[in-house]
């Protein structure tokens, strides 16, 4: 076996979110700090597809924003083609390993300098490295939906879908191995996603990239990726293949997510919708953060936190998985 | 007349521009009734917010309505002025926007936001409207909400915000709501918490519904009928079930299959080739015809397609066949 392009061990970041430090005085308040991601660990094989799935501020970006050096580890280690990125001392490497890097962000209004023409903002990536950028523009423009005379336009005179395109044109500019897209599609129609989606998977044969491919769509997770990461309070609960995944989800706030999902075939489904909201991620729950709202939390999860485990072909962090995949068999 | 809530006819948005004159509603008609969910989908710019904000009379300027009615209750609306609009909007329309911020002052505790309204459009009393205020946090699903009504709109999470406003929205009882991508931002199991909140709602209290909104999925589990719009005109319009397992138009046909679910087992989506043309360019004939598979002559030449000019469903010369018998 190969070793794997990316690899991500024991990845963990902390955010200082005290007050500024006269309030703490005065108001007598302790240091606040946030957890944002919590030994997480996973590999991505060359010319995968890794998605990581989860809801709002279960620490998706954040794991990117580390993948890509965008963001300091507080713990923990990224390597990417076998490079320590954080402590590798070598200035050529880690520029010549961040050069195969590229994302894609969630926000397609503050990515896009609004003063550069279209053309200059694609090619902007390889013209820093002195590349050759005639026609790039142009080329990459038409692949991913737009015309080659956009290439003379500025960014408003563009949609929010549009502009998303543009950005994963400037992505893939630069020709790098691995693109950590940050919900790529989230900003855009389903018409548009499937042409989006169709120019990442066509690239992807084409140039053998490697995706690491943030959403907290389900459905787009299922077509996309060759394995799943299951985020929730910042750890990585459950990590399977997307059949293993929706087929049998092991981990109860898995089964949560799939079933509280909406289904194009679910005409007038009624389904006891989800309780509770995601906790405080400042003062997490004791033991297993999923306790509150899990309709099997006993005792051993409030006092215990689960420890990823390997069950069949799945990684899953619960104290009840086996009862979970009885119990809950989620009919796909 | 119908016992419809609310009656669209022949709507027509028009935003006059150096150029030319846009319209990004396009002789729009239709009805939404007692207790009905009338679900909204269409690309980005297809005239959804535009129609539903025709409707509650909040333009922005320059766009105006240059033609068609708008009737609520049995009541023309679409010429109201000022006054008169806003207590329609208060009193018989609810609204729920994608962003909870812009409905709440975030200056104002929320129990006061909600007395505030009940007040000016029911006639009862400061105390009374306290109660109401509390009861309706209540059936939005607010965890104590005796105690979180002198809260500040920013001391709650997202999803939670977004259930303040759907409790402003309801509290006055309006007979629409008209709720625009109201769960775009949230996670899905809060998403699951609202669409069953709004489709309880409109259930118990026969509140008609305009849900607008990108995700089919949403629309399969809670809309009863469907509007599809492309280009400002509306492409098709049925049953919920009929538009998304058996779509008449090509283009509600290409949407529907270009969904990942839709594909599952495929490496490639199917996809519709080009995109929606921009209001200033729209070409002859059937807005649709340069992106589609069966255009013919007559789609290029003839004047735009209708709905009661075609089979009062699908906007198409050329309707796709319904195929006998599907699965
Ligand atoms: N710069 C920061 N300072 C303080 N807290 C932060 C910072 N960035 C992120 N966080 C917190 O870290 C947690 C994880 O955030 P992150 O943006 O990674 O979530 P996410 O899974 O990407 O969510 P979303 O789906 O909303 O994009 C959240 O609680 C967030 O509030
Ligand atoms: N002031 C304006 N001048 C010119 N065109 C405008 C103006 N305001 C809106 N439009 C156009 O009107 C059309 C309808 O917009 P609308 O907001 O109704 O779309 P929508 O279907 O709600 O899209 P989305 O899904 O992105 O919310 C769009 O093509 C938009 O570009
Ligand atoms: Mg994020
Ligand atoms: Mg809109």
């Amino acid at each position: 076996m190969t070793a794997p392009l990316v690899s991500v061990q024991g990845l963990t970041r902390i955010f200082d979110v005290s007050k500024p430090w006269l309030n703490r005085v005065i108001e007598r308040l302790p240091k606040a700090r946030l957890t944002a991601v919590s030994d997480v660990s996973f590999d991505i094989p060359e010319r995968e597809v890794y998605a990581l799935v989860g809801e709002s501020g279960s620490g998706k970006s954040t794991i990117g924003k580390m993948v890509v050096g965008l963001l300091n580890p507080s713990g923990g280690v990224v390597s990417v083609e076998g490079v320590d990125l954080s402590r590798e001392t070598d200035p050529a490497k880690v520029e010549a390993v961040r050069s195969d890097i590229q994302m894609i962000f969630q926000d397609p209004f503050a990515s896009l300098n609004p003063r550069w023409k279209v053309r200059d903002i694609i090619a902007e990536p390889v013209a820093a490295r002195g590349g050759d950028t005639e026609g790039l523009a142009e080329r990459l423009l038409e692949q991913v939906g737009l015309a080659a005379e956009d290439a003379g336009k500025f960014p408003h005179e563009f949609s929010g879908g549009q502009r998303q395109r543009i950005c994963i044109a400037r992505a893939l500019a630069s020709e790098p191995k691995l693109i950590v897209c940050d919900e790529p599609t989230s900003a855009l129609d389903v018409s548009v996603q499937a042409q989006v989606l169709n120019l990442m998977t066509d690239l992807k044969e084409e140039f053998g990239l490697t995706y690491l491919f943030i959403s907290h769509d389900l459905t787009v997770v299922q077509h996309m990726s060759d394995r799943i990461g299951v985020l929730y309070l910042g750890r990585l609960v459950e990590e399977a293949d997307p059949d293993t995944l929706f087929e049998r989800p092991a981990h109860p706030y898995s089964q949560m997510l799939l079933s509280s999902a909406p289904r194009m075939d679910g005409f007038g489904r009624e389904v006891e919708p989800p309780k509770g909201e995601i906790p405080d991620p400042i003062n997490p729950p004791s033991g297993c953060a999923f306790n509150p709202r899990c309709p099997l939390a006993s005792d051993l999860c409030r006092a215990e936190r689960p420890e990823l485990r390997h069950l069949e072909d799945r990684r899953v962090a619960c104290h009840h998985a086996e009862k979970a995949l009885g119990a809950g068999a989620e009919p796909a | 007349m119908t016992d419809a809530v609310l009656s669209v006819r022949d709507l027509v948005v028009e935003i006059p521009t150096r150029h030319a004159v846009l319209r990004p509603v396009d002789q729009v008609s239709y009805e939404i009734e007692k207790g009905e969910i009338l679900g909204v989908v269409g690309e980005s710019g297809a005239g959804k917010s535009m129609t539903g904000n025709a409707v509650i009379g909040l333009l922005d300027r320059p766009a105006r309505i240059a033609s068609g009615e708008v009737w609520l209750n049995g009541r023309r609306i679409d010429a109201l002025k000022g006054d008169a609009m806003r207590r329609v909007r208060g009193r018989e329309i609810g609204m729920v926007f994608q962003d909870p911020l812009t409905s709440l002052n975030p200056l104002l505790q929320i129990g006061d936001q909600l007395t505030e309204t009940m007040l000016a459009h029911l006639d009862i009393s400061e105390t009374e409207g306290r109660k109401r205020a509390i009861a309706a946090l209540d059936e939005v699903g607010i965890p104590a909400a005796a105690s979180r009504i002198d809260s500040y709109p920013h001391e709650f999470s997202g999803g939670m915000r977004q259930r303040v406003v759907i409790a402003l929205a309801l509290c006055a009882e309006p007979s629409l709501v008209i709720a625009d991508e109201p769960t775009t931002a949230l996670d899905v199991s809060v998403q699951a918490q609202i669409i069953s909140l709004l489709k309880r709602l409109c259930r118990e209290r026969g509140t008609a519904v305009m849900l607008v909104t990108h995700d089919m999925g949403v629309i399969a589990e809670a809309a009863d009928r469907v509007a599809v719009m492309y280009a400002g005109r509306l492409a098709e319009l049925g049953p919920v079930r009929d538009v998304i397992q058996r779509a008449r138009h090509p283009y509600t046909e290409g949407l529907m299959a270009s969904t990942p679910l839709a594909s599952r087992g495929q490496t490639r989506l199917r996809q519709i080739p080009g995109s929606m043309p921009r209001l200033g360019a729209l070409p002859d004939g059937c807005a649709f015809h340069p992106r589609c598979p069966k255009a013919q002559d007559k789609c290029r030449r003839d004047p735009s397609p209708r709905l009661d000019t075609c089979d009062g469903r699908a906007a198409c010369w050329y309707p796709v066949e319904q195929r006998e018998a599907a699965e």
